[in-house]
């Protein structure tokens, strides 16, 4: 077979469909990359937009440009914009289109989830997009204090569209960690061990297990406050127990991962080119990994510093402060790192070394003064000025959004096939590095004089008005420098002339495929044995087209790739990816419903489409597998590997556990709060416990074993070859006696009485959906096992059936157990 | 601060000038293990940790001199935050509220015990003292000092809502005989 009909006959297995009706159905990464890309581009010039508003209004004093009312949403958009639809999302669009490609792989671990994400992000960013041209936007900051953003303070929808918006937008970034944590962990070309796996791999790696530890603190907090926004649940109110605290500890306690889920990747990408445009390879691989996961694990210690005006008790503040400082550690190596690596090299000063080193300049001025603020003394004064604000501009603008730039000028001929011609960019560059250096040079300065951040205007007398106004024209420079920079892009991708395969003669796998690329990405898995292939063998790109690798046969004419066991490269099993479909998109519209539901409190609609989501669910479930076994398949290289269907540990009881690891931190944060309430928040105890009689305990742990027991039963029976029946139905009747167990919390408690009774019923909530969940889980295995999908062989779906309730045993047990305790001690 | 800050960042921004100066460097992998010594350990570990203890240290040390201490000099005053207005009661003079303004001695040190009635805010007196939070619910205290007779301007720096920018107040330190007559009810 040549390599143009193995090219046709592979677009024609993966190709997305044509026309409009593509965008809908695609589940392809490298078009979903793209769109992902193209959408927080958007979002970007949107929140631009509204930085340029801002400038205006503070570039002279007493302005009547805007209002407080107005001037309020401005401000909370630019910020929530910036962050949530622009900063995470860019990032899950370069992963989403670059790991397969550096991973030598042809797709995600789960291409519909890749698509369902997308539009998750899709709806709910327009939901908040809605809000800003409808003027009724959210408006108390981005980080949403309670009580300001309570119900008393903020009657209005607009904080509702804040916390519902955003938590449908995390959706997307849940879906993404876990796709890439899968993907990296186990899609990947035959040989790359993980210590031949590209340094972006690594990062994304990082990034993607923190946003899993990292959002579900968020996630809880905006569901708890719209619980209270809506239903009266007194969380965060101290007249009944409870604690605006709370609110900050779980904003925080996801925004400081935040910091470096954004800068991370932007380090990864610095880590990728820098040694490019340096002609040599990264200095200290294993250090610079070393240094990320480091940086990945503090940063979940050290949220507090954001909370250092609010009165925590000082043996706190100097561990916090201490934390903060130290956090300085591994990035201080990187840096030097990345220097080490171009006095290793002969560094050339094309145009994304130049974004490289503008981000130098301006990441190391922003850790400084982040390393400044981190001393708590010196916080008491800058904080809420404009100087943090400055300080936050360095350190997200020159630690992602520069090394960003520089991905987009190295990547942009591997996306559009084509040789940069028009040079725009250059100008661009010294436009935009320029105008911010003298705007938020300016910004840090009037903050030292004293200007609060979020006040709409100032008045004259104040010694502000030269500086805003040079920091204003900084602005507007910079502004002018980004358009130019999408007008670079737009005119190079449409008219610029065909380039070469790999312009910059780097060594990474993304280059060996024709560009732009195919939809199949590798016409054959090459076996490396490097971490730059092309430097090891030139003529890889050839022989790969050629067929020479893994899975170059299309005839089976099916979406296959390869996963490996995790630490040694070795290929594991066969996976076959699913076609085109609407499902995602259909999907993520019917959960709009259920933010919409909550948004317009047309409460009867949130049932309704939370059932519609489940039907869909069963049916995305149910058209993966096989009714017979296929025993293994031959992947080329003379190796046999068995399908994905029959393995014990398929695809998705990986991304399960994976998705385990968010939901546990999701549980863990319940009881933090639950136990932060309990032992610091003012008006407690509340007047009463709930006192648990025999039958709940009795109920749980019977239902904890039977379930446990019964999912047990039927694996076995499976295996040998007889009936799962039993089992399954001692499982449902387990998950019944948990859910049992768990609504008598909420028969037992009344939701608005206190923020004791409030948790309790969260709680009770939590575990009750877990019990429904895994009731349903077992009825659909056992119509699986009717039906013929489920054998002696195909036994993964029983083992993510298992994992489940397991999980659900243990959250059942903890949560029921310290919803009981207090009653029984009393 | 700002001096040493400028100083790492000069030396950070001369050796990366330098890397594009100097030619091109042997390349082994013995001389890239000197080059991990030599960049990583040496620069990236010792070098930040150092600075950074020594900064830690700095900071702890200037933090637990500004702890509220008590002693009987001290002078206890209670200020409350709420939209857009700040309230002052006093211990000295039981039921004496003030609006706007805080009346202080100068020349001793002043605890004010901040919290707030609705949402929160922050009492900020840039030439008196950093700033603390009022939280609904909680009663934070900050230590200050007055060294001369005199009105200082105070803000409330946690954003608020609409009226955020004019939330403002004023401190008044008297000197000794002007403390005793605010106390026994003059107006100042």
């Amino acid at each position: 077979m040549s390599a143009l009909r193995r090219h046709r006959a592979l677009t024609r297995i993966w190709a997305s469909d044509p026309g409009w009706k593509g965008w809908f159905t695609t589940v392809n990464h490298t078009d979903l990359g793209r769109m992902f890309l193209l959408v927080a581009v958007t979002f970007f010039v949107i929140g631009g937009i509204l930085a340029m508003l801002i400038r205006a209004q503070l570039a002279t004093p007493r302005s009547a440009f805007m209002g407080p009312d107005i001037y309020n949403q401005v401000f909370t958009m630019h910020g929530t914009i910036m962050m949530f639809l622009f900063a995470i999302p860019l990032f899950e669009g370069l992963a989403v289109y670059l790991l397969p490609k550096l991973l030598g792989t042809r797709d995600l671990a789960f291409p519909r989830l890749t698509a369902y994400g997308f539009w998750c992000y899709v709806f709910g960013g327009s939901l908040l997009i809605f809000s800003l041209v409808a003027g009724i936007a959210p408006d108390s900051g981005w980080f949403m204090y309670p009580p300001l953003s309570s119900e008393i303070a903020s009657p209005g929808i607009n904080t509702d569209f804040w916390l519902l918006g955003i938590t449908f937008v995390e959706i997307s970034a849940i879906c993404a960690a876990v796709e890439i944590t899968v993907t990296v962990l186990r899609y990947r070309t035959p040989g790359m061990s993980l210590p031949q796996m590209p340094i972006f791999a690594w990062y994304a790696l990082v990034t993607a297990v923190m946003i899993l530890t990292g959002f579900p603190p968020l996630i809880l907090g905006s569901i708890l406050l719209e619980l209270e926004r809506a239903f009266g649940m007194p969380f965060f109110q101290a007249d009944h127990g409870g604690d605006s605290l709370l609110w900050q500890h779980l904003f925080w306690l996801f925004g400081h991962p935040e910091v470096y889920i954004i800068f991370l990747p932007a380090a990864g990408v610095v880590s990728t080119i820098l040694p490019v445009m340096a002609r040599t390879t990264l200095l200290g691989y294993g250090w610079v990994v070393a240094a990320a996961v480091t940086l990945g694990v503090l940063s979940f210690g050290l949220w507090v510093h954001h909370m250092f005006t609010t009165g925590i008790p000082h043996m706190g503040l100097a561990f916090f402060s201490a934390a903060s400082t130290l956090v300085a550690v591994p990035t201080g190596v990187q840096v030097f790192a990345w220097i080490g690596t171009i006095w290793k090299g002969s560094p050339q000063l094309r145009l994304p070394m130049m974004w490289i080193l503008a981000f130098f300049v301006t990441f190391v001025i922003g850790g400084l003064t982040g390393v400044m603020v981190a001393v708590v003394p010196f916080d008491w004064q800058a904080h809420d000025t404009h100087f943090i604000v400055a300080h936050l501009h360095y350190v997200l603008v020159g630690g992602f959004v520069f090394p960003m730039l520089a991905a987009l000028y190295y990547w942009m001929p591997h996306v559009t096939g084509r040789k940069r011609f028009f040079k725009l960019g250059e100008t661009a560059f010294w436009l935009i590095a320029l105008g911010f250096h003298v705007t938020f040079l300016a910004v840090h300065w009037v903050g030292l004089l004293g200007q609060r951040r979020r006040i709409h205007t100032y008045d004259e007398g104040q010694g502000w008005e030269v500086i805003n106004l040079i920091a204003s024209i900084g602005g507007f420079v910079t502004a002018i420098g980004f358009a130019l920079v999408i007008v670079d892009v737009a005119v190079n991708a449409a008219v610029a002339i065909r380039g070469s395969r790999d312009p910059w003669r780097a060594g990474t796998l993304e280059w060996a495929m024709p560009t732009p690329p195919p939809a199949y990405n590798f016409a054959s898995l090459p076996l490396i044995g490097s971490r730059n292939p092309l430097y090891e063998d030139p003529d890889l790109p050839v022989r790969l087209a050629r067929g020479e690798g893994y899975l170059g046969d299309p005839s089976r004419d099916r979406r296959e790739t390869l996963t490996l066991e995790i630490a040694s490269g070795k290929p594991a099993y066969l996976v076959i990816f699913p076609k085109n479909t609407a499902l995602p998109v259909v999907m993520a519209f019917v959960t709009g419903g259920i933010f919409v539901g909550m948004l317009l409190k047309l409460y009867w609609l949130v049932p309704l489409a939370a059932s519609g989501v489940a039907a869909l669910v069963a049916r995305w479930v149910w058209v993966l597998g096989s009714r017979h076994d296929e025993g293994p398949q031959e992947v080329g290289q003379g190796l046999a590997l068995p399908l994905a269907t029959e393995v014990a540990d398929p695809p998705g009881w990986w991304g399960s556990l994976v998705l385990l690891l968010g939901n546990a931190t999701f549980f863990g944060s319940l009881l933090f709060g639950y136990a932060f309430l309990w032992t610091v928040a003012p008006n407690w105890p509340p007047p009463g416990y709930l006192q648990p009689d025999l039958l709940g305990p009795v109920l749980l742990l019977a239902g904890i074993a039977l379930s446990m027991a019964g999912i047990r039963l039927a694996d076995r029976r499976l295996r040998r070859g007889t009936g799962p029946w039993l089992g399954l139905l001692l499982g449902l009747a387990g998950a019944g006696a948990v859910g049992v167990a768990a609504a008598s919390l909420l028969l037992g408690t009344s939701h608005d009485a206190h923020a004791y009774d409030a948790t309790v019923w969260v709680i009770g909530g939590y575990v009750l959906f877990h019990a429904g969940l895994t009731g349903a889980m077992t009825i659909f295995l056992a119509l699986r096992a009717a039906a013929g999908y489920v054998s002696g062989s195909r036994i993964g779906e029983v083992q993510i059936v298992r994992l489940w309730i397991d999980y659900t045993a243990a959250v059942a047990l903890l949560g029921l157990g310290v919803s009981w305790l207090p009653g029984v001690l009393t | 601060m700002l001096a040493g800050a400028t100083a790492i960042f000069l030396f950070v921004m001369a050796l990366l000038v330098l890397a594009f100066l100097r030619g091109p460097a042997p390349a082994s992998d013995e001389a890239d293990e000197g080059r991990e010594k030599v960049w990583i350990v040496g620069l990236g570990l010792g070098f930040s940790l150092t600075v950074l203890a020594a900064l830690l240290a700095y900071g702890l040390i200037v933090g637990e001199r500004l702890l509220p201490r008590p002693g009987p000099e001290v002078v206890t005053v209670r200020a409350e935050g709420r939209q857009w207005k700040w309230s002052f009661g006093y211990a000295d003079a039981p039921g004496r509220v003030t609006e706007g303004i805080l009346h202080i001695p100068a020349g001793r040190p002043v605890d004010v015990e901040i919290t707030s009635a609705d949402v929160i805010h922050s009492f900020w007196v840039p030439r008196l003292a950093g700033k603390l939070d009022a939280i609904p619910g909680y009663v934070n205290v900050l230590r200050i000092e007055a060294w001369t007779p005199g009105d200082y301007a105070g803000v409330s720096s946690e954003y608020n809502g609409p009226g955020y920018k004019d939330h403002v107040f004023t401190v008044r330190a008297h000197d000794e005989d002007g403390w005793i007559a605010f106390l026994s009810g003059e107006e100042p």
